[in-house]
Formats: C-alpha cells, sequence, structure tokens
C-alpha cells in the first residue's frame, strides 16, 4: 500500500522579527509549518544562540561554566568580545547589578555598560533587566535611549512595565521580549496589550519562562507547542517568535553544578553539564523555541550542530 | 472505539432475537459503541463481522510486549501526537546497544547500573540492544545467552542473519527478546522464527513505502507483534518519518499502527545523545544508542520523565511529616510544598546537609513553591495549619519553622498566626547544607 504522505494545510505563520542593524542583523521566526518539518511549510530562518553577558561578576558559577570565561566575568566588553569569538549570534546583556539587592546600579550607569557592549561588538544586542519590575522599567528606559536606532531586543516586559519599555521601543526602535509565566492566555494579553501601544506583531519576542530539564521544562514545551499551533492556524497573538532563558534555569540544577565526586552516579560533570544545557535548548527548539538564551559555549555549539542537521530538508 | 452505533449495526445479524440480553440488534449495537457491552455477547455475529468490527475498534497503535517479569517493556496504545491534547502513554523504551564482539558482560554489567532515584521514583533504561557485529551466529548466539544469565532487562536480538538470529533465540526466546529485524530480504524466515518463537518482531523498510508494504506482508504471514523502523538514521529524517508514522496511524493506517524503533548512531558521541533526545521526544517507542555513560542516560531519562508526563496530573507527595535521617526534638523543621520535584529537591539537600531533620510539605495541589505562593495555595494560612495539625509540635521542643528563601515574603504573617519563629532559608534547596551548619540552633 502507498503511503499517502500526511501534510497539514496551515494558514498562517509566525511572524519575523529582525534584530540588530545591517550588516550585522539577525533574523527569526517567519515559519510556516511545525519545527524542521520541511515537507510541510517553508522554514525560512534557523533558531539562533545568544551567550549571556552579566554585569557584575556571578557568584556560585560551578567552574565548569566560569573557566569558559576565564579572565573576563567582571568586565562585561571583555565578556562580551569572549562571547562573540566563540561564534556567539547575539549578545544578551544581563543588568543584574541594578538588583537592589545586588549594586542597585542605576539607569545611567547600566546605560553606560550596554552601550560599551554594543560599540565593542558586531552582535545584535538583547537587553535585560535584573526582574525587578519598577526598577527594569527605568533600566530599559535608559538603556534603550543610550541604543537608539540599535534595534536591539529589549526586556523583559511583564504587566507591571509593560508600558515604559514598550514606549522606549517605539521612541527608539527596539523590540521587546514579553514575559508571562507559562500561560497561553496571559502571554496572548501581554501581546495584546503592547499592540494597543501601537507597537507592531513583528517586533515583539514572547518569553514564556521556561524551566530546565528535569525542573518544569515540559510546561514549557507544551505552552511552546501550542503556541505555534496557534501561530500557524491563524492567531496573530500567539503568531511572534519565542526566545527562552535557556542558561541561567541550566545553571542552578544540581546536575549542572554537582561535581562527579558529589555525585558519582551521574558521571562526569562536564559531560552532564553541556548536556544539560544541550538537550533543554534542543528539546525547546523541537517545540517552537527560536533564540535560546545559552551560558556555555560548547552548549552552544552542540546546540548548532544539531540545529544544523534539523535544517537539511526532509522533502518527501 | 471510532465506530458510531449506526456502522456496528450494520455488521449485526438483525435478527432481533435478544440472546445477548438487549431488546435489538440496535441497542445492543449501541451499547457497544459507548462501550458498555462487548461484542462476544453476541453468539449469532459472524466471523467476517467480527474481523471487521475487531480491526476496527483496536487501538490506532497495538500494544507490544518485549521481555518478561518486572522488566517488561510494554509499548504502543498512543492516541494523540501532542502531549497538551491527552498525554503521552508509554515511555520510549531505551536501549544500549552491545556488540557480540566486545566483552558483553563488561558492557551489560555498566548498563545494570543505569539506574537513578528521580522524584522518588526509580528511572532506568530498559533494553539491551545485542549488535551480530562479528557476523557469525554461534558468537551472537553464546552473547545473548552471557547477556540473558547477567541482566533482567530483556534483549534486542540485532541480526539481520535469520541463522544468527534462529540460533540467538534458541537460547533466550524464554525471555520474550525482540529481533531486528525483517527487512525485504528476509522476512518470511524472520516471520517464521517469530512466529516460532512467539517474540516481538521489528519490520524495517528502507522509506516509508518499503516499510508499509513489508508490514502488510509480515501481518499477512500471521504475526502481529511488530515494530517499525522506517529505515531513516539521520535527525532529520527520522523526525519526519516519525511524524508521519505517528499521523499515519492516529488516521487508521493500519500498516503504521505499531510502535517505533529508531537509532541514534550519529558519529558524534555528544550529538548521538542530542539526537536520541529528540527522538523520545517525537514519538519513539525505542530508541538504541551505543552510550551506557551515565552522565548521556542521566539527561534523556529525565527528559523522557518529563515528555511523558502528565499534563492534567503534577507528580504529588503525600502532605505528612517526612522524617530525614533519625531526628529528634532538637532538629530542624522545614516547610515546602507537595509537589515531587520540589519535596525530593528539599529531601535530597536536607540528606546531604548530614543534620536529621522533619520536613513539612503543605498540600498545594503538587505544584512548586512559587507557583504555590502566586497561586495562593502556599499561604501563611495553610502552613500554621499543617505546623499545628500535623504532629510536628508533639515531636519538637523548639517552635522555629524554616521556610523556602523565595517566599521570604510569608515570614511576618506566618510568624504571627502559628507563633512559630520563621526562619528564612536559601532560595535554592542546594544551599540547605552549608546554610543548616551556620544557622541552625534549637
Ligand atoms: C512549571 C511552572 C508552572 C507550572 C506548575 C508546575 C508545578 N507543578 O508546580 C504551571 C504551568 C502550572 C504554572 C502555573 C502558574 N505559574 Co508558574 N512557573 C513554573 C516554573 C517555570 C518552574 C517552577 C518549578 O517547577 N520549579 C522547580 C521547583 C523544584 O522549584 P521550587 O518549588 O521553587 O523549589 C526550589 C526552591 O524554592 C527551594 N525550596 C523549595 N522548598 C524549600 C524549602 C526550604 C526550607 C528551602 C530552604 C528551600 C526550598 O529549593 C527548590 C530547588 O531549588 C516557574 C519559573 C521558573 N523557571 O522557576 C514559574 C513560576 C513559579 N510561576 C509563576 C506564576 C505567576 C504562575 C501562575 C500564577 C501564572 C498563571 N499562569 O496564572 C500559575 C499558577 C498556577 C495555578 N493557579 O495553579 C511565577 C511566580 C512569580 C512569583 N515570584 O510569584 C514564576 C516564578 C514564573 C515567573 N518568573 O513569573 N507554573
Ligand atoms: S444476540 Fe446478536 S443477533 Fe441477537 S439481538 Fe443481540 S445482537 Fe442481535
Amino acid at each position: 500500500m502507498a503511503v499517502t504522505i500526511a501534510k497539514e494545510k496551515w494558514t498562517s505563520q509566525v511572524s519575523e522579527l529582525v534584530i540588530g542593524t545591517e550588516p550585522n542583523v539577525v533574523k527569526v521566526g517567519g515559519e510556516a509549518a511545525l519545527p524542521f518539518l520541511h515537507f510541510e511549510g517553508r522554514i525560512p530562518h534557523r533558531p539562533v544562540v545568544a551567550l549571556e553577558v552579566w554585569d557584575m561578576e556571578p557568584e556560585g558559577w560551578p567552574a565548569v561554566l566560569t573557566s569558559a570565561f576565564e579572565g573576563v566575568l567582571n568586565d562585561p566588553v571583555a565578556w562580551a568580545k569572549k562571547c562573540e569569538e566563540y561564534g556567539a549570534d547575539l549578545i544578551c546583556l544581563s543588568l543584574l547589578s541594578s538588583h537592589p539587592d545586588n549594586k542597585n546600579s542605576s539607569p545611567a550607569e547600566c546605560a553606560a555598560t550596554a552601550k560599551a557592549v554594543a560599540e565593542a561588538v558586531n552582535r545584535p544586542l538583547i537587553v535585560v533587566g535584573s526582574g525587578v519590575e519598577a526598577k527594569d522599567a527605568e533600566v530599559i528606559e535608559a538603556v534603550g535611549e543610550a541604543l537608539s536606532g540599535k534595534n536591539c531586543l529589549l526586556g523583559c516586559a511583564k504587566p507591571e512595565n509593560y508600558k515604559t519599555i514598550t514606549a522606549t521601543c517605539l521612541v527608539h526602535g527596539h523590540s521587546i521580549i514579553a514575559s508571562s509565566p507559562l500561560d497561553i492566555n496571559l502571554a496572548k494579553q501581554l501581546n495584546i496589550l503592547i499592540m494597543e501601544m501601537n507597537l507592531a506583531a513583528d517586533r515583539i519576542a514572547i518569553d514564556p519562562l521556561v524551566g530546565a530539564l528535569g525542573y518544569g521544562l515540559e510546561y514549557a514545551y507544551s505552552i511552546m507547542e501550542r503556541a505555534r499551533i496557534g501561530a500557524l492556524t491563524g492567531d496573530k497573538m500567539l503568531a511572534m517568535p519565542v526566545i527562552c532563558f535557556v542558561g541561567q534555569e541550566v545553571w542552578k540544577t544540581k546536575e549542572a553544578k554537582s561535581t562527579a565526586e558529589e555525585a558519582p552516579e551521574w558521571g562526569d560533570q562536564v559531560r552532564r553539564a553541556i548536556l544539560w544545557e544541550t538537550l533543554t535548548a534542543t528539546s525547546f527548539a523541537q517545540a517552537g523555541g527560536a533564540i535560546m538564551v545559552m551560558r556555555h559555549p560548547e552548549s552552544m555549539k552542540q546546540f548548532r550542530a544539531h540545529i544544523a542537521k534539523m535544517m537539511e530538508p526532509n522533502v518527501y | 472505539m471510532g465506530l458510531t452505533g449506526l456502522e456496528i449495526f450494520k455488521q449485526l445479524p438483525k435478527t432481533n432475537c435478544k440472546d445477548c440480553g438487549h431488546p435489538t440488534c440496535l441497542a445492543f449495537a449501541m451499547a457497544l459503541a459507548s462501550g458498555k457491552a462487548s461484542l462476544d455477547q453476541c453468539p449469532h455475529v459472524s466471523q467476517a463481522a467480527r474481523e471487521a468490527l475487531d480491526a476496527a475498534s483496536a487501538p490506532p497503535i497495538a500494544l507490544v510486549k518485549i521481555g518478561t517479569g518486572s522488566r517488561e517493556l510494554q509499548l504502543g496504545n498512543e492516541m494523540v501526537l501532542f502531549r497538551h491534547d491527552k498525554r503521552f502513554e508509554h515511555p520510549t523504551g531505551i536501549a544500549v546497544s552491545v556488540a557480540d564482539t566486545e566483552d558483553v558482560a563488561a558492557k551489560v554489567a555498566q548498563i545494570n547500573r543505569l539506574v537513578f532515584d528521580r522524584v522518588g521514583q526509580v528511572h532506568n533504561v530498559n533494553l539491551v540492544a545485542l549488535q551480530n557485529a562479528s557476523g557469525d551466529a554461534a558468537k551472537f548466539a553464546e552473547a545473548a545467552q552471557t547477556a540473558a544469565g547477567v541482566t533482567d532487562f530483556p534483549l534486542i536480538l540485532m541480526s539481520e542473519d535469520p541463522a544468527a538470529a534462529e540460533k540467538a533465540l534458541a537460547a533466550v526466546a524464554a525471555k520474550k527478546p525482540l529481533v531486528a529485524s525483517a527487512t525485504a530480504a528476509n522476512y518470511e524466515a524472520m516471520t517464521n522464527l517469530a512466529k516460532k518463537y512467539e517474540v516481538p518482531l521489528v519490520v524495517k523498510g528502507s522509506n516509508l513505502n518499503e516499510l508499509a508494504e513489508l508490514v502488510e506482508k509480515v501481518v499477512a504471514l500471521g504475526h502481529r507483534q511488530l515494530i517499525l523502523d522506517s529505515g531513516a538514521r539521520e535527525a532529520n529524517k527520522v523526525l519526519a518519518d516519525q511524524t508521519q508514522i505517528r499521523r499515519q496511524a492516529l488516521k487508521r493506517f493500519r500498516p503504521f499502527g505499531y510502535p517505533t524503533i529508531t537509532y541514534a548512531v550519529n558519529e558524534d558521541p555528544i550529538q548521538a545523545v542530542v539526537d536520541a533526545g529528540l527522538y523520545i521526544a517525537k514519538y519513539a517507542g525505542i530508541v538504541v544508542l551505543p552510550t551506557a555513560d551515565p552522565a548521556d542516560i542521566l539527561p534523556l531519562i529525565t527528559l523522557r520523565l518529563n515528555i511523558y508526563t502528565d499534563p492534567q496530573k503534577p507528580i504529588a507527595v503525600e502532605s505528612k511529616i517526612y522524617e530525614i535521617g533519625t531526628p529528634g526534638a532538637d532538629s530542624p523543621v522545614y516547610v515546602t510544598t507537595n509537589f515531587s520535584l520540589t519535596y525530593f529537591c528539599v529531601a535530597g539537600d536536607v540528606e546531604a546537609s548530614r543534620v536529621p531533620g522533619y520536613i513539612l510539605p503543605v498540600d498545594t495541589d503538587g505544584i512548586s513553591v512559587l507557583t504555590g505562593w502566586a497561586a495562593g495555595k502556599f499561604t501563611p494560612e495553610k502552613i500554621t495549619d499543617m505546623l499545628k495539625n500535623s504532629g510536628i509540635a508533639d515531636k519538637v521542643q523548639h517552635r522555629k519553622v524554616i521556610i523556602p528563601g523565595g517566599v521570604a515574603v510569608l515570614s511576618g504573617k506566618l510568624q504571627e498566626l502559628s507563633g512559630w519563629e520563621v526562619i528564612v532559608g536559601p532560595r535554592e534547596s542546594s544551599a540547605i547544607p552549608s546554610f543548616i551548619k551556620q544557622r541552625w540552633s534549637a
């Protein structure tokens, strides 16, 4: 019996998001099919990786991770250059020093750091605050202005602070990360609010607040699958590319942090930790994630190798 | 399943003889359609009708069993394309391959150790896939015997040479191994072997069309305990084929109504693990891979647990007092939520601190600390309730309770309601060992 290939007839597609300015631009989204099902529709762009850079020296990172950034962890510019050297598609600058419990650094200080990083690297920039909504609004407002015209991706916007961040993106020509905790309806609502302020749909990335492998991955996985199906069947409020903050979740897990001495039954730490980050990212890519914010250059490399294979057409 | 009462009615004798206990054939058909009756109750139904109805009511993907006893692996009975539609039923069987040219006993011993504790459950690999790398039938049979002697995991006998498969089967058929594979070149001999020894069989095509044809031929020879292999070995093609097979099966294209097997054979050892992860997420009944390194297998087993968790039911633990070590009247008391993952993170870390303690997981309907707090299910009231009614006050002399750092905001209200002194612990339970050493005195 001959097999009639089963193809879904999708009516719509994911919007295309452009980050950065020529000649250093990254494009994501635009898919008219489920992830990597090339036989069903166009998949114009591969998922990309942003390596994370902090504006303060991180504490408690395992040596497996810090050893990749020896000597640069207290200098965001040098750190960003290192990421560029490793071949990151984008740099994700996390302004954690602005957190009141950290250095509580001012919006102006943050803007200066962002500017210095932007000038040092030829990579599009993602810039996010420390997660404290009110402070993030002030910080991102200053950063957006300092990076005016550079078409960055700024965040993370939540219901408490989306107005200021959206306005900043509108005035200074940036795109926005809209964060909502693992809920398809909350994601839609926030997108609607942002679009009501006239920021175009193709300037939004959805952040579903992912969990790491073993720590809630399945929730994010299913939210992404549902969002993609929504996008392909015409739900414009879910048709944005998805950004996944993978590194921050993975590198707090025991599986990534424990040494082989602490957990002998789990095998070599380097291999285990790299696989933890890689598999978290590849699983999200298989569910529809477009931008992976990662920490370790080796995980990035392994993620890329997998994606290169998945981007080879599988037409029948 | 899937058939309407009227469709069933057409196949019945239509004599209304009432022998089935229903007033009419139509009433019986309706009862069948809603699952309230079984076809056996009608003694007059024809053989042809029975077959037609059985086929139509069979699940879209057959249930296939490999092995015997407590390690028996069940595959199939899947009903959906996406886990959010309902849930995935039978977790992918993870098979580690062993060549009959290597030290079989040593590698199998390594495989036996791939057993991990996660959220209070034991998770392990499922199969040993024995490859006839030597091409020698006697050597293969000997390896099968050796493997069967040192492991309870069911075997996959990987040989396309019927003579080698037969010799190995003669040695270990009682353990119900899976035979891989029947191909266009050998399917008659392989099917006869599988029938003779009553074992499941992999049917391997070089593409989807050939696979469908071969399955029909094997079924025509009378064997139905089948596992499908589309022949794809590159990750992008495996994804496409696995998707097609699952979609077609759910549309009741019968040749594809069986579980599948995939092989993670990427030359790069890390990429092989990554590919295996993809196959676990995307419908593979079995994934075969060469590594027995726990650093490779733990992430895959964890991914499988995530993907196959029922989306409607978070795994929860009972809300009661848990004693870690042998705590006494001066031991610390920790509160957390009854989400399994949360509880076992905390339990593992309290254990690692080597300071015996009590853990009180508050019933949050199985959700995590922050989710529970945000959803109003992990509240000062509920914690107070647990402190008062669990009996913990009889077990300890002190009145100090440690709460997760993520919900420090609860402390004032909790202290006021419960009268217990509230100590805010670290955000991550992994910091409990150092925290408790510095901060605890009763
Ligand atoms: C998975 C998840 C869900 C799942 C729930 C899964 C579950 N069974 O819990 C779903 C999708 C259902 C969900 C829903 C919601 N979620 Co939610 N969710 C998450 C997510 C991604 C992971 C949570 C998780 O499983 N963590 C792993 C467990 C092990 O962590 P944990 O319980 O906190 O335990 C750790 C520590 O707290 C500590 N610890 C635990 N106990 C103890 C005890 C002591 C003594 C100590 C010292 C330490 C300690 O150690 C543990 C290991 O480190 C987080 C974001 C994130 N990435 O963390 C958001 C998150 C928790 N969710 C959030 C929210 C707001 C919600 C919703 C209210 C939103 C909505 N959609 O309406 C709903 C509420 C659901 C409801 N009404 O029932 C917010 C909470 C914000 C806040 N700070 O209040 C978060 C933080 C996302 C965010 N950044 O906004 N969520
Ligand atoms: S026993 Fe069969 S033939 Fe008789 S009434 Fe029932 S269904 Fe009809």
